[in-house]
């Protein structure tokens, strides 16, 4: 759901701010194109779906049901697959929730993002503190062990104690799972102008670094299990969509801008395929109407690039890469051969921040948090 | 007061003798196609033997920057009808592009301007010079073809370091010097002041001084009857056999080398066959012309001025300034400077010009080393031109193959960059200037590697160490500031600071200072200039001439990272200045590099002592915090990227350092 009421000040992602939508046309094109393609992947079996944007907690909960029925009637949906809504506490009363569990939503993540009305007004947000609250306990009364909720660390001149403070007041509030993200100063944003620009601090590096990992240790003193570098979860409640896209499992994306990567039998192709739909609402409407999905670029993906995608994403998770998924897509090297050798990996392992052993290749905790420097040297070992 | 005395004594030799009534001297001869010509040329041939030698005046035009000395020549040329008079003259000379930008002129052009006084035509040489001291090896050639020169300055700034620097270059060359205060126009002009500036300084009586506005054209005839009556004509014989001088060259990459010669005697033509005295190679000339400013030298103006129905024969005669071409492949062989003379008669070859020799040096590298062979082209395309640049191939392991060049100067050195940039095209990474210092060897074996006594040490890997030397010099260079008084005390701390010493300080007027300073060179060439200007509200004026070498404390600064020396970093430094240089490198490599895993030590220093030190730290944290479906593809992107950039890092130790980083560290700074 491409749509929002508000731009917030720290997000680029691929929305639109429009003064009334025709949500019936919407609706169809979605519905269409989760047909195509659904059909195109000859997909059999779906194990997740999840509603995001945008702000989807916009949309009627009979768009989100039409879809749901398009997607059961072209391949099978069990009735335990994983159905997740992304919310915005602004749109997050009672009975529109209600509205959502009726429709086939089983999941909520909600876009706390802070308890603190001074940051919520920093990043644009359209709701307060006591909004997200009441949104977090509606959402816990009916979504009992499966709402999550997302928060922001990192805001340009947010203190340590204020961080702290923040924390504990959200793990007095949440349920079984946590989205903790350092805000990301993204090009063309309203903060990162800011911030340019020196109206707002750049918050130091070691002060972000100090915050993520009090931040870890206090989730999992809490019980948690910090089973990918943002995400947290207890009582087994990971987010099963998306440990597909760390887990490099297949995955269609439908509606503007979305992202997939799977292979289109329908299409006699047999190779993994990176897929991006066309991003403005209008255009893509048009074409989803004229033959049936929006497929703006279509990237066949070499054994390579996908094992690079294995390699990125999959370190970025507790488990990390298991023998078992690197076989999959690595018949022929072990990943033994690959980075048991001397070499970048061997030296990263030395120094303590990967490990490589029976069960696979993963970080440890000090690796985790530096990730993004140890995966150019892993990207070049594999090239090699 | 050592200065003004000089001058008097030189002044008195130079003009008491020599006050030229070339009217009256020259025979009133009149050939009637010229008087035509002076109206409309474009119809009419001219015959060059109807301008015997005392009907020639060859002249220069000098003036510190922005004084109007481009503004005056297109003046010249439209009243000498050379160019149309079409009110959007500008910079006629100044051909290039950095020229008209900077409103500088680097590469001197030539003229050549008929006129008509008490009835006698003249054949007047105007020799464009460049502006820049900088240049003083261009300004040398151009005067040594002139018997005279317009020192312009303008009447509301008065005499500035340039105007000083110009005078004394036109003064021991011997040439009769024309003072014209320009820009009469101006609201704030005080011609008054200007004049007694003149006369303070250079000597000059007051009522020799002619005042004109160039923009408006007011008074500029005058100036060229002074021409007339106060610059001897060349002197020469036709009957003498052939002595020309190279004064520049260009290179046409149809034609060849195109000379521009002086003729000190004789005549030339077509089909003669000339040796040069320098290389002695033979050659037949092809084409012989006068100079126009409009088009490039060729012979396109000439053929409207050869005889109809003659021959094709193209004679230049005694006196005259103009081009020639005959069949030299390379600039190299019409070296600056150069006599040629007629084939089997040899004449004495005039006195030889002073090389140009490089004071300020760089590294040139490609921004993309795909791009080498590309840049290499153009460097060689770009000092066809310009003879004086000096290249040499050299390798940094950091930034790759590249040059080693050495340029006359500082605005030398942008000028080239500039024009490789507007010209060619190209992008370049220049590294922060440095000098050519000198050591004095006191070790035998030394003596004996080099074969001499005396070494010049242009990059840090040839500094020799303490123990074999008996001292070090570094180059210098005496500086002129001209400054209204109020900022003197600045001054003074900046000269100060960059160990100079002062040498002179003259009031040129109530309000106006002239400060002589001897620099060591190496404290100018970075960053003196923005300093002195940014100082003095942008008022004061600095110039500057070679004043050769002096002892000097030098030491071999390393740059370490934890513990490596990085070879490309490091730099010759004065000890005083040591400290300072090496806090500021650290410093700089400190935040061009990015941080790494570990702890980086970043210092300073001179043999085992460390001087100076950064700490690099650690990173904590770097991963990127949400990647979803939506963001794998941009991330995987980047990744790769910063993949490929590792495989071109260059590794110091356990240190990875990006090319940029060394870029950002050794890169001239050109804004603050």
């Amino acid at each position: 759901w491409p749509y929002c009421r508000k731009r917030c000040s720290y997000c680029n992602f691929n929305k639109y701010v429009v003064p009334a939508v025709d949500e019936a046309a919407v609706r169809a094109c979605l519905v269409r194109e989760a047909q195509t393609l659904l059909r195109l992947s000859r997909v059999r079996s779906i194990t997740s779906v999840f509603f995001g944007g945008g702000t989807p907690s916009l949309a009627s909960p009979g768009t989100i049901a039409a879809v749901l029925e398009a997607v059961a009637g072209a391949a099978h949906l069990p009735a335990d697959a994983e159905v997740t809504l992304e919310v915005n506490p602004s749109s997050a009363s009672t009975p529109r929730l209600a509205g959502f569990r009726a429709a086939g939503v089983n999941r909520l993540s909600i876009g706390v993002q802070s308890l603190d009305d001074a940051e919520l007004r920093l990043l644009g947000r359209e709701h307060t503190a006591a909004e997200a609250r009441e949104a977090v306990e509606a959402a816990r009364r009916l979504f009992p062990g499966r709402t999550s909720i997302d928060l922001l660390f990192g805001l340009p001149g947010q203190s340590r104690s204020a961080w702290a403070r923040g924390l504990e007041a959200a793990l007095g509030l949440c349920d079984d799972h946590v989205s903790l993200y350092q805000l990301t100063l993204e090009r063309g944003t309203v903060l990162a102008a800011q911030v340019q620009g020196g109206s707002l601090p750049t918050p130091a590096q070691d002060l972000l670094a100090d915050m993520y990992h009090t931040a870890c240790d206090a989730l999992v003193a809490a019980g948690f299990r910090h089973y990918e570098v943002s995400n947290f979860a207890r009582k087994g409640a990971l987010s099963t969509h998306n440990l597909s896209y760390w887990r490099a499992e297949q995955y269609i994306g439908v509606g503007p801008g979305a992202h997939g990567r799977f292979v289109p039998w329908g299409e006699g192709s047999c190779s993994r395929e990176a897929r991006v739909q066309t991003l403005e609402p209008d255009a893509w409407m048009r074409e989803v109407q004229s033959r049936g999905h929006g497929t703006r670029r279509r990237v066949v993906l070499s054994p390579l690039e996908q094992l690079e995608e294995v390699l990125a994403l999959g370190l970025r998770t507790d488990e990390g890469i298991t023998q078992e998924r690197w076989g999959r897509f690595s018949p022929q090297l072990s990943l033994e051969a690959v980075f048991g050798v001397p070499g970048e990996a061997q030296e990263l392992q030395q120094q303590g921040w990967l490990v490589l052993d029976g069960s696979g290749l993963r970080c440890s905790r000090e690796g985790l948090a530096l990730l993004d420097s140890l995966l150019p040297a892993l990207l070049c070992q594999l090239q090699r | 007061m050592a200065l003004a005395g000089r001058t008097a004594l030189r002044w008195a030799r130079l003009w008491s003798p020599r006050p030229a009534a070339g009217a009256l001297r020259l025979p009133s001869w009149r050939p009637a196609a010229c008087v035509r010509l002076y109206g409309s040329r474009g119809e009419e041939k001219l015959d060059m033997s109807m301008y015997p030698v005392e009907s020639i005046r060859n002249f220069s035009i000098i003036a510190h920057v922005d004084h109007g000395k481009s503004t005056l020549a297109d003046r010249l040329l439209e009243i000498t009808g050379t160019i149309a008079k079409t009110g959007c003259n500008k910079q006629v000379l100044d051909k290039l592009q950095v020229e008209r930008e900077r409103g500088i002129t680097v590469k001197a052009q030539s003229a050549s301007l008929f006129y008509n006084h008490n009835e006698v035509n003249y054949l007047l040489n105007l020799i464009d010079t460049p502006g820049h001291v900088d240049f003083s090896y261009e300004v040398s050639r151009s005067l040594s073809a002139c018997q005279g020169v317009i020192l312009v300055v303008d009447a509301n700034e008065g005499i500035q370091a340039q105007t000083v620097a110009n005078f004394y270059l036109a003064f021991e060359a011997q040439l009769a010097i024309i003072p014209v205060i320009n820009k009469i126009d101006l609201k704030n002009a005080d011609p008054e002041r200007v004049e007694k500036q003149i006369e303070k300084l250079f000597d000059i009586p007051v009522d020799e001084c002619v005042r004109i506005s160039a923009k408006r054209g007011t008074n500029v005839e005058k100036v060229l009857q002074k021409v007339i009556e106060k610059i001897p004509p060349p002197h020469c014989n036709t009957a003498d056999p052939l002595k020309a001088l190279v004064f520049d060259s260009t290179f046409d990459h149809y034609r060849g080398v195109i000379a521009n010669i002086a003729l000190f005697g004789g005549e030339i033509e077509k089909g003669h066959k000339i040796v040069s005295a320098h290389t002695k190679k033979r050659y037949e000339v092809n084409e012989v012309g006068i100079l126009t400013p409009n088009e490039q030298p060729t012979h396109k103006l000439f053929q409207k001025l050869a005889p109809q129905g003659s021959s094709g024969k193209k004679i230049r005669y005694a006196g005259q300034v103009g081009y020639l071409i005959a069949g030299m492949k390379e600039v190299t062989e019409a070296q600056i400077g150069d006599t040629l003379f007629l084939y089997k008669q040899p004449v004495e070859p005039l006195p030889g010009f002073k090389s140009a020799k490089p004071m300020v040096f760089a590294g040139m590298y490609p921004v993309d080393q795909t791009e080498y062979n590309n840049l290499k082209s153009a460097l060689e395309r770009l000092t066809l031109n310009d003879s004086s640049v000096n290249v040499h191939r050299d390798n940094s392991l950091a930034l790759g193959a590249g040059w080693r060049l050495g340029f006359l100067g500082l605005l030398h050195m942008e000028v080239f960059n500039q024009r490789l940039e507007q010209e060619y095209n190209m992008s370049v990474i220049l590294t922060a200037p440095t000098v050519p210092y000198k050591a004095v060897l006191s070790s035998a074996k030394l003596i004996k590697e080099y074969g001499k006594k005396e070494i010049t040490i242009i990059s840090p890997a040839q500094f020799p160490d303490k123990l074999s030397v008996s001292e070090y010099l570094e180059p210098t260079v005496l500086g002129t500031i001209v400054t209204p008084q109020e900022y003197i005390g600045k001054i003074i701390v900046l000269c100060q600071d960059r160990r100079a010493v002062q040498k002179d300080m003259l009031y040129i007027d109530e309000h106006r200072v002239m400060l002589k300073y001897l620099f060591p060179l190496n404290e100018i060439v970075v960053d003196f200039y923005d300093a002195l200007k940014s100082l003095s509200s942008g008022y004061a004026s600095f110039d500057y001439e070679d004043a050769g070498y002096q002892a000097a404390d030098l030491i071999k600064m390393d740059i370490l990272l934890n513990g490596n020396p990085v070879e490309e970093l490091a730099t010759i430094v004065h000890n005083d200045k040591a400290y300072a240089t090496g806090k500021f490198l650290c410093e700089r490599l400190k935040d061009a590099i990015p941080r790494q895993l570990f702890e980086i030590a970043i210092q300073a220093a001179i043999g085992k002592k460390i001087i100076a030190r950064e700490t690099l730290k650690a990173y904590r944290k770097n991963v990127v915090a949400k990647c979803y479906g939506g963001d794998i593809t941009r991330r995987m992107k980047l990744l790769k990227r910063q993949a490929e950039g590792k495989k071109l890092m260059r590794k110091i130790g356990n240190v990875e350092v990006p090319r940029d980083a060394f870029i950002r560290v050794l890169k001239r700074q050109t804004d603050k």
